[in-house]
């Protein structure tokens, strides 16, 4: 990891102030250089417990992750020990034949297609919804503190509660939706067992459980907007869709662009729905990468590390230069950020 | 200019916003308030639609004799309580000393904080299996809270770092003139004055830890040392799923969880406006 550590020369900074909009003292030069190098030992000491914890439980694991997929290691060449022999490891480097296997095979392409498309809708529609309700709930309107409260229930209950919920829901002989179905004289869906419903159901499961946060943060966003804006559009003769276009929008700018990027990263790399509701499955209809790399290492046999870390490596990659090339787009359109 | 804008809503307006908030908070509260009226249901009724024939304790009893499920209760307990502590703790100062401090290094500790959060599981999760294997840590919650370390920590620091923030440098600044050293200026000034912001990271840190499934569930085998997210799983395996005792078991993980989080959503809104006042 690119942490840098206690051991860079303090000369450079000797000339920041103490603390950020400080008034400086009077104090002579030597004075400013002692008081910032204490400073600065104060400051390392003080972030070195996390530096240490990046480092040692995260720095290390990743380049060995990243070594690992340069490698063919899995369940039947790594170290281990059986019984009270030690068997070394045997796995060999093979370069970048795991990433060339990944990305000329059809499965890679094939998952992260769907893995795309399943984090386009899923952002898109729970945007969509949440700035819908944002906007309904930011209205004066009878009930509107109990509205909200029901609102962001599902954020209250832990996601993986829900995800069961939403199954008990989608079970296709005696679950709740195919019974109102068969209720009002319909043939009951096939919810997480057709590849097609399969793909709709998790989505919407992914929708039901965003959007209460999506609509808190989109509703502060409203809500730090001045209603004097509005009233004087208005006296301008401004249409509600005009308001809309031109005052609210600009105004949740940054809110938006903040949640958007949280929750395309958060989605892509979405386990406990997936891993949950359909173990990806009908098929591999359902498996988004990161489920993929999970099943490589935990749920086949024998165990193939190497392609798991492999899959990893690429998705921390693509989101990388997601989030990097999202963060040009917005610097080049003004933002700061 | 005293009318307000709502006061041109016409009646069909007015029912149209009713109808549509109504519409969507029975979507969002259905499915919750359906595994509870089903735990509340006797184990022949668990998948028909009528919940007021007879209604009874039997699936927690059941739930709190037959199953493990007190043992995954304590063991997820246990885990998310050392995680959210630990995490607080060593990420308390780090926070204040990116939002005091002008140091070498520190902008290249706030991007590894931010990218931190980017990590798929699926990048580290394999090496710190095979780490925890090597050290005999695998099946012990001591693995599990490590491993979450991992995701509580740089979190927690972004957030802290948000917190302090909000409070004036003023603060800091008397503490200097009355000869606190900047520790103490943060253990007695700013620490005290920062515990809002302290209450909801850990809160989220809990809940985090709390809810974590893909860990939980590669690293904790044999029934007696699963946490909640993999005990839940054995409810519902591919023979059938025993609905009676996983609604009973999501009622009761999910209480204390939504009982913290209430508490906490008032923290959030107070630890915010206060800083807005402040500063």
């Amino acid at each position: 990891m690119a942490v840098d550590t206690p051991s860079q020369s303090v000369a450079k900074a000797a000339g920041d102030g103490v603390t950020r909009g400080r008034s400086r003292g009077t104090g002579d030069n030597g004075g400013a250089v002692r008081r910032s190098l204490s400073t600065h030992w104060y400051a390392w000491a003080m972030v070195a417990p996390v530096v240490a914890v990046l480092g040692v439980i995260i720095g290390y694991p990743l380049v060995r992750g990243v070594y690992l997929s340069f490698t063919d290691a899995n369940e039947r060449n790594v170290a281990r020990s059986i019984g009270v022999n030690e068997i070394p490891a045997t796995y060999e480097f093979v370069g970048l034949d795991n990433y060339v296997d990944a990305v000329t095979g059809s499965q890679f392409l094939a998952t992260l297609g769907w893995t795309v498309l399943w984090t386009v809708s899923c952002v898109a529609v729970t945007f969509g919804l949440g700035l819908a309700l944002a906007n309904v709930l930011n209205r004066r309107i009878a009930g509107r503190s109990l509205y909200r409260m029901l609102l962001i229930l599902p954020w209250a209950v832990p996601g993986f509660v829900s995800v069961f919920a939403w199954r008990f829901l989608y079970d296709e002989r005696r679950g709740m939706l195919n019974q109102i179905l068969s209720g009002v004289g319909m043939d009951g869906i096939p919810w997480l067992n057709d590849p097609t419903w399969a793909k709709f159901s998790v989505i919407a499961v992914n929708v039901w459980l965003g959007i209460p946060f999506m609509m808190v943060a989109l509703l502060g966003g409203l809500q730090s907007i001045p209603g004097e804006l509005y009233e004087a559009a208005e006296m301008d003769g401004a249409s509600a869709w005009q308001r809309f276009r031109h005052i609210t929008m600009p105004g949740l700018r940054s809110v938006s662009t903040t949640v958007i990027l949280l929750s395309t990263i958060w989605t892509f790399n979405m386990f406990p729905v997936i891993f949950l509701l359909t173990r990806g499955g009908p098929g591999e209809a359902t498996q988004i990468l990161v489920t993929q790399a999970y099943k490589f290492s935990f749920e086949i046999s024998p165990r193939d590390f190497a392609q798991s870390s492999t899959w990893g490596v690429l998705i921390l990659v693509l989101l990388m230069v997601f989030a990097a090339f999202y963060r040009r787009v917005l610097r080049k359109q003004g933002e700061v950020w | 200019m005293n009318a307000p804008v709502r006061n041109r809503r016409s009646p069909l307006a007015s029912v149209g916003l009713h109808v549509t908030l109504i519409v969507t908070s029975v979507i969002a509260v259905f499915p919750v308030l359906w595994v509870l009226l089903t735990s509340l249901k006797p184990a022949k009724y668990a998948t028909t639609t009528d919940f007021v024939k007879e209604t009874t304790l039997e699936n927690y009893t059941n739930l709190l004799n037959d199953t493990p499920f007190l043992t995954w209760f304590g063991n997820s307990l246990l885990v998310a309580g050392l995680t959210t502590v630990i995490g607080v703790f060593i990420a308390a100062t780090t926070g204040y000393a990116v939002s005091r401090f002008r140091f070498p290094g520190k902008r290249g500790l706030m991007w590894t904080l931010l990218i931190t959060q980017m990590f798929p599981v699926a990048v580290l999760i394999v090496p710190i299996y095979n780490i925890m294997g090597t050290m005999g840590l695998l099946n012990q919650p001591a693995g599990l809270v490590i491993t979450y370390l991992t995701i509580a920590v740089p979190f927690c620091a972004w957030m802290m770092k948000g917190f302090f923030d909000t409070i004036p440098r003023e603060i800091d600044e008397s503490g200097y003139v009355d000869g606190l050293t900047p520790f103490g200026t943060f253990w007695r000034l700013i620490l005290p004055l920062a515990k809002p912001g302290i209450a909801v990271t850990a809160f989220y840190s809990f809940i985090t830890a709390w809810g974590e499934v893909a860990y939980a569930s590669a690293f904790m085998v044999g029934d007696e040392n699963l946490t909640l997210a993999g005990g839940l799983q054995k409810f519902v395996n591919q023979y059938g799923a025993q609905w009676g005792p996983m609604s009973a078991a999501s009622v009761l993980i999910a209480i204390p969880a939504a009982l913290v989080f209430l508490f906490a959503q008032r923290h959030l809104v107070t630890g915010m406006s206060a800083g807005a006042v402040k500063g």
